[in-house]
């Protein structure tokens, strides 16, 4: 058996899933399977990118998150916001408005994950100076590009940059800092709001790092959905000043595309949306493309604005985070006055914390841990290629003719899941009516198979 | 297992789709990450070097557990000088070639540089034979 390696936000609701195989056939790494009329996730291949929660039509696929109502169980519950929770509202509601609402709705402590972004810079550029060789340096911000690495591009894991993200920074400072102070550690609640299922599972089960200093992660539609209807209905005039310094505009701009691009020396380059990552690393990894010293790596277009949890439109928040950057006023005036305790007072212990341990591959593709008999696998998939039409219609319920053949190989499919080749069997007769439609059954689900349905209705007059 | 691809000669645009199909197939097959990277180096360097100099050649691939072997055959003007065309730096590549980021002369160097044991036979006029050898690495 192989071991499971990561932890996922991405669930399936097997009661309102119609195995339609949208998520199948749009999941860049043919992580999910038909059976029984439902969709099913591979563990290891998932990525968390959230593809397939975009994609579903009929909303079968969720984002696994904390309770809301467990924030109540601490004495100081923190909710950490990234910079683009801003974007996902109109306009005419102000920044202050925003974070007070935070406050109303039950937290008592809102920090912008982007403090921790300076030192984080820093971190970055060190390990960049210290570490020559692993150029072209790829940043490990976006989680789902960490694992795919690590699954689809092992040759490429030494070149990710080990460095914690902006998130585990401020929390780190956070639990520190109220530690610091004398405060029990079970009476901090630091509770990320996300806009995206890769970071759930990156705190859930971290890369490269032993534990995480977040209590918890709650969706970023949920708080947006709360904050709002509090703003609706709730009293303008009382607003509580939020509780956090003021964001530089690298720190507002960081989580956008280009956001980190912009602020290192050398040749460095943005690539947003995952297709678009997976075909520039084809590329690297073959050496095809030299000379570049940093990439930044996103897998929603748009980086963060685009997390598959925000509710605003991607393009309108990132003219919004655009203005925030640019207006230093609105810094000073409506955002939130310095307060007297800073992250830079721990900015020597976070900078010597920052660093994650050794990065290792984890590759999906291969067939077998031993190569004789990954070549014998590999054998046997090009025999069976050599009778699949290559339509890649998915109604085997696997995402194309390579990866039913594959499964075959590995023990995870029958030959007689594709459909041309039913045609065939039947022809011959060495499948029956009833087989196949046992079969079928176990792809689609007893429901499709249902040829009465059919017969009774729309066929009926050909009868 | 023998693998074959053929390349067509000032086809830069599809230069590098035998080293990624090369790359994938040693994924499936479990070769260590890092011996994935020197070959498909050397086999991209060998697949440039036939696009940009040679009319068309052709690319075998042999893989068995302890070593790959590729052997690109192409039918073009040769190497009248093996010597001079491995110095590092070293090229015949037409400013044409040069623009489009090819020809910088380091593609022989780096093949030498990435595999175990390199061949290469030349006739002027008729064509060139390459044989790299990759020891894979055993734990």
């Amino acid at each position: 058996m192989e071991q499971k390696f990561f932890h996922h936000a991405l669930k399936v609701l097997e009661n309102i899933c119609i195995g339609c195989t949208h998520c199948m056939t749009v999941c860049p790494t043919e992580a999910i399977r038909v059976k029984n009329g439902t969709a099913h996730i591979i563990d290891n291949r998932c990525v968390d990118c959230g593809k397939c929660f975009r994609h579903c039509p009929v909303k079968a696929i969720i984002i696994d998150h904390d309770d809301f109502n467990r924030i109540f169980k601490f004495k100081h519950r923190i909710a950490l916001v990234p910079s683009v929770i801003i974007g996902q509202f109109p306009e005419e509601i102000t920044t202050r408005q925003i974070y007070s609402q935070l406050y109303e709705i039950g937290f008592n402590k809102v920090v912008e994950v982007e403090q921790g972004v300076e030192i984080l810079h820093e971190a970055m550029s060190k390990y960049m100076i210290e570490n020559p060789d692993n150029k072209p340096h790829i940043s490990a911000f976006c989680p789902a590009i960490v694992r795919l690495i690590q699954v689809k591009f092992p040759t490429l894991v030494d070149n990710l940059i080990r460095v914690k993200p902006p998130l585990d920074i401020t929390a780190g400072y956070l639990r520190k800092m109220l530690i610091e102070k004398g405060e029990a550690t079970e009476d901090i609640g630091i509770f990320y709001v996300t806009p995206c299922a890769a970071k759930i599972a990156a705190i859930k089960s971290p890369v490269g790092e032993e534990t995480s200093s977040i209590t918890g992660v709650i969706n970023m539609d949920l708080i947006f959905n709360k904050v709002y209807r509090s703003i609706k209905t709730g009293k303008k005039d009382h607003c509580v000043v939020p509780d956090s310094q003021p964001l530089k505009s690298r720190g507002v701009l960081w989580s956008l595309t280009h956001g980190e691009a912009d602020e290192f020396e050398g040749r460095c380059l943005a690539i947003d949306e995952i297709h678009n990552v997976i075909e520039f690393l084809e590329k690297l990894e073959n050496d095809e493309i030299q000379g570049v010293d940093f990439l930044e790596l996103r897998a929603c277009d748009q980086s963060c604005a685009g997390g598959v949890l925000a509710s605003g439109n991607r393009f309108l928040t990132v003219e919004r985070l655009r203005k925030r950057a640019n207006s230093s006023e609105e810094q000073q005036n409506d955002t939130i006055p310095p307060r007297s305790e800073s992250i830079n007072d721990y900015h020597d212990k976070l900078l010597n914390d920052s660093s994650i341990s050794i990065i290792t591959p984890r590759s999906m593709l291969k067939l077998d841990e031993d190569m004789g008999e990954a070549m014998r696998k590999m054998d046997n998939v090009n025999q069976l290629m050599k009778c699949f039409p290559r339509i890649d219609c998915g109604a085997c319920g696997t995402p194309n003719c390579q990866a039913l053949a594959t499964d075959i190989v590995q023990g995870n499919g029958k030959i007689e899941q594709c459909f041309y080749i039913q045609h065939l069997m039947r022809d011959r007769d060495v499948l029956d009516a009833r087989e196949t439609s046992r079969i079928n059954g176990e792809i689609w689900g007893p429901d499709k198979i249902d040829t009465d349905r059919c017969f009774n209705t729309y066929l009926k007059n050909d009868d | 297992m023998q693998f074959e691809f053929n390349i067509e000669g000032g086809d830069f645009t599809n230069a590098g789709t035998a080293s990624s199909q090369v790359k994938k197939i040693l994924k499936q097959l479990n070769v260590l990450p890092t011996d994935i990277k020197r070959i498909v180096v050397s086999l991209y360097e060998a697949e440039v070097n036939v696009v940009a100099h040679a009319y068309r050649g052709n690319i075998l691939v042999e893989i068995s557990p302890e070593k790959v072997v590729l052997i690109l055959t192409d039918e073009g003007p040769g190497i009248p000088d093996i010597s001079q065309a491995m110095q590092s730096g070293y090229s015949t590549a037409s400013p044409h070639v040069r623009e489009m980021g090819f020809g910088a002369g380091m593609g022989l160097p780096n093949i030498q540089k990435n595999a175990d044991d390199l061949k290469i036979e030349s006739e002027v006029g008729k064509g060139t034979r390459l044989e790299i050898i990759i020891n894979l690495y055993k734990p």
